[in-house]
């Protein structure tokens, strides 16, 4: 009754427009507009960002930025070292990361009757997918390059591993919880074993989203910078060697972007946009992949 | 969580049938198993190592090594407490921009936009979070520091810079690098994390429970104060915790702008240093075991602590938020 009686006022104060009624409104109205800007200024960001990426780093875009390999200032050079470094420990970061990041997603998923431990490493790994990028390149140093005696290649990698891992962690255990349980009865009364269940029918149901987390960690790692910076230190010269000092582009990004030297910012800023138009377009493609084929259900 | 561990048990239940000469199924228990221990085995690792290198700094300066403001590499005296103090400060600027953005971005995507521009402009916004850090960097040395320095700075220092009280936050020569500009660099990073966990929060509360308040005459200002923030209250905490814990590590974009000194004042424009930017930028200048290498993996464990700490109640927020 009581309710009604507020009900009827609150809607007649605001059709009538008592004082209190022109308030709400205002609110209302001053709200809307304050989260309209609100958005307007994030977009507006997000293109500053876009915008200083190619009017900076177009300029520098030609042939011999992905031919030659750094050089000293003023004697022209490219970023061929970096791209290729990158792509080198990028790659073998994923190669090495994504069997184990699966593997322990589907620990979490399908080995719950582990009991306490499995919900422990769940939480280990959640802590890990933000434990400050930093500090990953610390462990490293100081487990792989201070004992080995030298930054190398493959201590980078090991670094971006172990920042990899954590996400496809993440994703292989959401998409495998997405698979329905009547895919794997089905397969169960036909009598397969676990791990073919897990492995025939439930990876393959849940890999559209699986690979698209994969990619997500990829873009995520290629633009990691501090972990590397104590690992893989950077390298002028050309070179794929893993057991040396390699460069990066976000490594060289950094060093070149602090420097004194007109034509290494330049060549900073050609490397911001060659990496952040890989890192989107990274993005755009797997949420693009998710949105096409992603869910497990089907 | 029922469901999951419903389905283990019949599957524990059905390779218990044939366990017995399955060398398959023990080989797959086997490695998911070692995949599975060897996150928990990496992350002791992190922890060892970090304290056990810190051992030297916090046997050295003892409990003093937090309060101490110090960092003088010649005389081997090291403290922590101007870097916590820039983390800590450039964390809490970057909340009070990141939050409101957040929530009003999120506020507009989910109950304003029409929904074909709102899926775009929700990719627009992950978009962003996808952007490495070391381009804020970058792009906030160039363009966000110059800004600072020719029109916010010289005119906060004018108008702001004489009022009692916050007058003091506001004081110092206009460099454009500083704490307010790596907060704000910080924000525009965090925005998109914070803002998408108050939009799926926004989005899964239960329908009947705003057609209820719009029912009663409400607004859509008043649904959202009265019934889904008080609802979604702590998921809402657990996302801006997340938000948190980013701003909390983030190294190469606050190196580019914080200015880098071993200050410890009132003033947001004086340049400042955080844990992590203290890290990359001497890390590489100090010798195997001296002091200072020991002085850095102490202040690496000290940000591990305090990032661990707001993590965990970020999951906390999030997991009770989402039962609810």
């Amino acid at each position: 009754m009581s309710a009604q009686n507020v009900q009827v006022g609150a809607a007649d104060g605001w059709q009538r427009g008592g004082a209190q009624a022109v308030r709400r409104r205002i609110v209302e109205r001053l709200i809307n507009v304050l989260c309209g800007i609100a958005t307007v200024v994030v977009l507006f960001l997000l293109f500053s960002i876009l915008w200083t990426l190619v009017t900076r780093g177009a300029a520098g875009l030609s042939l011999s930025t992905f031919l030659h390999s750094t050089a000293a200032p003023g004697s022209g050079g490219g970023l061929a070292n970096a791209i290729v470094g990158s792509c080198e420990q990028t790659l073998l970061a994923a190669l090495l990361g994504t069997p184990v990041g699966m593997l322990t997603g589907i620990y979490l998923s399908e080995f719950s009757h582990d009991g306490k431990i499995v919900s422990f490493v769940r939480f280990v790994s959640d802590m890990m997918l933000s434990v400050p990028s930093i500090l990953v390149g610390l462990f490293v140093y100081l487990v792989v390059v201070e004992p080995a005696g030298h930054f190398s290649g493959m201590a980078g990698t090991l670094a971006l591993a172990i920042l990899f891992i954590p996400i496809v962690v993440r994703t292989t255990e959401d998409m495998l919880h997405l698979v329905p349980r009547a895919m794997r009865e089905a397969a169960y009364a036909l009598g397969a074993p676990g791990w073919r269940v897990i492995v025939s029918i439930c990876l393959r149901a849940a890999r559209g989203g699986i690979m698209t987390g994969i990619l997500l960690a990829l873009a995520r790692i290629s633009g990691e910078t501090a972990p590397l910076l104590f690992t893989s230190l950077g390298n002028l010269n050309w070179s794929i060697n893993l057991n040396a000092p390699m460069a990066s582009l976000p490594v060289t990004i950094y060093q070149y972007a602090g420097s004194a030297y007109d034509d290494w910012v330049q060549m900073a800023w050609t490397g911001a946009l060659l990496i952040t138009v890989a890192v989107l377009a990274t993005n755009i493609f797997a949420r693009w992949w998710l949105s096409r084929n992603g869910t497990a259900s089907s | 969580m029922e469901v999951s561990s419903t389905t283990a048990g019949q599957e524990a239940a059905v390779s218990g049938r044939n366990a017995g000469g399955n060398a398959g199924e023990i080989a797959f228990g086997v490695l998911a198993r070692l995949a599975g221990w060897s996150i928990l085995l990496v992350m002791a690792g992190i922890i060892i190592v970090l304290v056990s290198g810190g051992w030297q700094a916090f046997s050295t300066f003892g409990p003093g090594f937090i309060t101490s403001k110090a960092w003088n590499p010649i005389t081997h005296n090291f403290g922590a407490a101007t870097s916590i103090f820039g983390t800590l400060v450039t964390t809490v600027v970057a909340l009070v921009f990141a939050v409101p953005f957040a929530f009003g971005v999120a506020f507009w995507l989910v109950e304003m936009a029409p929904p074909a521009l709102a899926r775009v402009i929700e990719m627009a916004v992950q978009l962003l979070a996808a952007v490495p850090s070391i381009i804020f960097g970058m792009w906030g040395f160039f363009i966000v520091v110059p800004f600072m320095a020719h029109y916010v700075e010289l005119v906060a220092t004018r108008y702001l810079g004489h009022v009692p009280g916050i007058g003091l936050l506001f004081r110092g020569a206009p460099y454009g690098t500083g704490l307010l500009t790596s907060g704000l660099i910080l924000a525009i990073m965090v925005t998109p994390f914070i803002c998408s966990v108050m939009a799926d929060v926004f989005v899964s509360i239960p329908a009947v429970l705003k057609e209820s308040a719009f029912g009663l005459g409400a607004t859509r200002w008043e649904v959202m104060r009265k019934v889904v923030l008080p609802w979604s209250r702590q998921a809402v905490m657990g996302g801006i915790m997340l938000g948190t814990g980013r701003a909390l590590g983030e190294t190469m974009a606050v190196t580019f702008v914080i200015g880098n000194s071993n200050r410890l004042g009132w003033s947001l424009f004086a340049p400042g240093n955080t844990i992590a930017s203290l890290i990359a930028l001497e890390f590489p200048e100090s010798s195997a075991s001296s002091l200072k290498l020991s002085a850095l993996l102490a202040l690496g464990a000290i940000l591990m602590v305090i990032s661990f700490i707001t993590l965990a109640c970020s999951r906390m927020f999030l997991q009770r938020g989402i039962k609810n």
